[in-house]
């Protein structure tokens, strides 16, 4: 027995660890190399040149040209500089749509958009498993739609978009398409002219690059007002003197990724698709999301409701065991309700207060998933021991509220 | 967001104690419900001649500050006086747990008015004291805003002058919130919380909030 205990940090989906070939290619950009690109000399120039081949490597890993790529602090300020570009440059368009799963960076920012009174904000509707349903954005786009907004892989219940349709769809009506690549970048096979999305966003810290950098897709010729003034980097688009050597940690994390992604990924989804498998051996419990290692969904993402208890209890009791992961419950989220994902799909707030989410990633071994899974059966043991709910009434209401959800759901469509 | 326990906190979650129910309990409740995410149950035994609350047991739905302000409150209210706990605030189950964060003072209410609704319960059924009258009035309403957190200072609507206006029609409350930008991403929770103690309320049948921005300055 080791002496100290294991940790199995399983929240890869919220951040992940910066693989050492990243940093040691990010070092001589602090120590050697830290001119400013902007600067006229030599060591201005080298930065520049290195500015050049990170942006040439990052639009070659997302099949887009170097000229179509903007360098950012990550992927909330893409989406904001995405959006709120478009809506300062489009003030006649009217209209809005964003799917129900948006991570807090779109959907916060469409909703400022609207309490402020720039344009009408609509939701679209998803299934179960939290897919867009086609009918319900063929039914809400309108001649004055300035741009549907879909996060491509969900950071919180792993399902991955299908976007070429939507994309299609989204034209056909002149709508513009964003997409947050956010989680699905380096997991997944990726290229922005095959989606055929006209932004999307990027980030580098879950995929083993460092935290605070980003990128952002624009499809040539579409313009963005930009959001900061001051000096013109980035094609004028985002002021401000570029993070060079994070820039360099976000080419070179993302080409180790998807330079890995065959060999990686596959072992990542077997070892989500165990501790599903040893998970579901506790009682009452629910996998939230499209089936594990299916194509919609995010490699290394695992939801799951533990029935009867919450998930800040679960999250804290698995924490002093040593394994760290995130929940969807209120008392785990900033804003203290459940998370509106997880209701979008269906759940009812008790389940989502009861939401674990185990994001793996390449690093995680199977010790990883061994010590989850014994520490996870000891931590619902405990609270359900200890809870107060009732799980009888809790029945009835789960099933009167399937059918009230299915219901207007159905009345939405039709 | 990190949460940072205290580590009484962390000690009372890890090891709770006066977990589960009494078979001769005279004195029961149950506070919050699953869809808000916390729930906590009281067992008690009073005795009805000293009146001191002779056992407890607690049960808790909830997040790890839920299960430690309920086994704290337990500890707390065993061997006292019921009057005692009566003139109990929140505010003392957070010092004996040397603090809380802001965000789960609304735990502390919670843990003492279950102590409370008990014995309650238990006074209304020894015929101690009347029923409550469901006759609601403005002061009840302002009573029950008393025990709403706001999740961004720790403090109450109430302490905080946040309630503007209190309206009774019937059984129907409207109530109107004053809230700052810096509360925007409690609005949604402020909501509920306030809609979740006002409805509780024996007699009301809706109740509507509404939140009123004050402009930054």
């Amino acid at each position: 027995m080791s002496t100290t205990p294991h940790i199995a940090y399983l929240d890869n989906g919220d951040s992940t660890q910066v693989l050492p070939e990243v940093i040691e290619e990010m070092l001589p950009h602090f120590t050697e190399w830290y001119g400013n690109p902007a600067s006229l000399h030599q060591l201005g120039l080298r930065a520049e040149e290195t500015l050049d081949e990170a942006r040439e490597k990052v639009a070659g890993l997302i099949g887009a040209k170097p000229a179509e790529v903007f360098f950012t602090s990550g992927a909330t300020e893409s989406n904001n500089i995405a959006l709120e570009g478009l809506r300062r440059l489009h003030p006649k368009k009217k209209h809005v749509l964003i799917s129900p799963i948006e991570h807090a960076s779109v959907r916060n920012v469409v909703l400022r958009m609207e309490k402020e009174g720039f344009v009408e904000l609509e939701e679209l509707s998803v299934d179960g498993e939290g897919l867009l349903i086609l009918d319900s954005l063929r039914e809400k786009l309108r001649d004055d739609t300035l741009f549907v907004s879909v996060i491509h892989g969900n950071n919180e219940i792993g399902t991955i978009q299908d976007l070429r349709p939507i994309a299609e769809i989204c034209h056909e009506k002149g709508a513009l398409l964003h997409a947050d690549c956010a989680q699905t970048f380096g997991k997944i096979p990726l290229n922005v002219k095959d989606l055929g999305v006209d932004l999307a966003s990027f980030n580098a810290h879950k995929l083993h690059g460092p935290k605070g950098v980003g990128a952002l897709y624009v499809r040539k010729r579409l313009k963005l007002r930009r959001l900061f003034e001051g000096p013109p980097q980035e094609q004028g688009l985002r002021p401000g003197t570029e993070n060079v050597p994070a820039i360099v940690g976000l080419a070179k994390a993302a080409e180790i990724a998807v330079r890995d992604m065959d060999e990686v990924m596959p072992q990542v989804n077997e070892l989500t698709k165990q501790l599903a498998d040893r998970l579901q051996e506790i009682p009452h419990v629910q996998i939230n999301g499209p089936e594990i290692g299916s194509k919609n969904r995010l490699p290394g993402n695992l939801n799951i409701t533990f029935k009867y208890i919450e998930g800040e209890a679960i999250l804290m009791s698995l924490n002093y065991g040593g394994v760290y992961v995130s929940s969807g419950s209120a008392c785990s989220s900033r804003s203290l309700v459940p998370s509106h994902v997880l209701t979008s799909i269906g759940l009812l707030h008790e389940e989502a207060h009861g939401s674990i989410r185990y994001t793996l990633s390449r690093l995680n071994t199977q010790e990883d998933v061994d010590h989850a899974v014994v520490e996870t059966a000891k931590a619902v043991e405990r609270l359900r021991a200890m809870t107060a709910f009732i799980p009888e009434e809790h029945s009835k209401r789960e099933s009167e509220h399937a059918t009230t959800f299915y219901k207007q759901r159905k009345e939405k469509l039709d | 967001m990190a949460i940072k326990y205290t580590q009484k906190v962390i000690d009372e979650f890890t090891n709770p104690e006066n977990v589960g129910e009494l078979d001769n309990a005279n004195a029961v409740s149950t506070e919050g419900s699953p869809a808000c995410g916390d729930m906590i149950t009281y067992n008690m035994i009073i005795d009805p001649k000293t009146l001191i609350i002779e056992d407890i047991r607690f049960r808790s739905y909830g997040c790890a500050s839920n299960i430690a302000t309920a086994s704290m409150a337990s500890k707390m209210a065993k061997g006292k006086h019921i009057d005692e706990i009566k003139k109990m605030r929140p505010k003392a189950v957070t010092e004996e747990l040397e603090g809380l964060p802001a965000v789960k003072i609304h735990c502390s209410v919670l843990a003492i008015n279950g102590l409370k609704s008990a014995i309650r319960q238990w006074e209304e059924e020894s015929g101690l004291v009347d029923p409550q009258e469901p006759i609601i009035t403005e002061k009840i309403v302002m009573e029950a805003l008393r025990d709403v957190i706001n999740p961004e200072t720790g403090l109450s609507l109430t302490k905080m002058n946040m309630v503007r206006h209190v309206e009774v029609q019937d059984n129907k409350v409207f109530v109107e919130v004053l809230v700052g930008e810096t509360d925007e991403m409690y609005y949604e929770n402020i909501v509920e919380e306030a809609r979740e103690h006002i409805e509780s309320l024996p007699g009301v049948i809706d109740a509507t909030v509404k939140l009123t921005e004050i402009p930054v300055a």
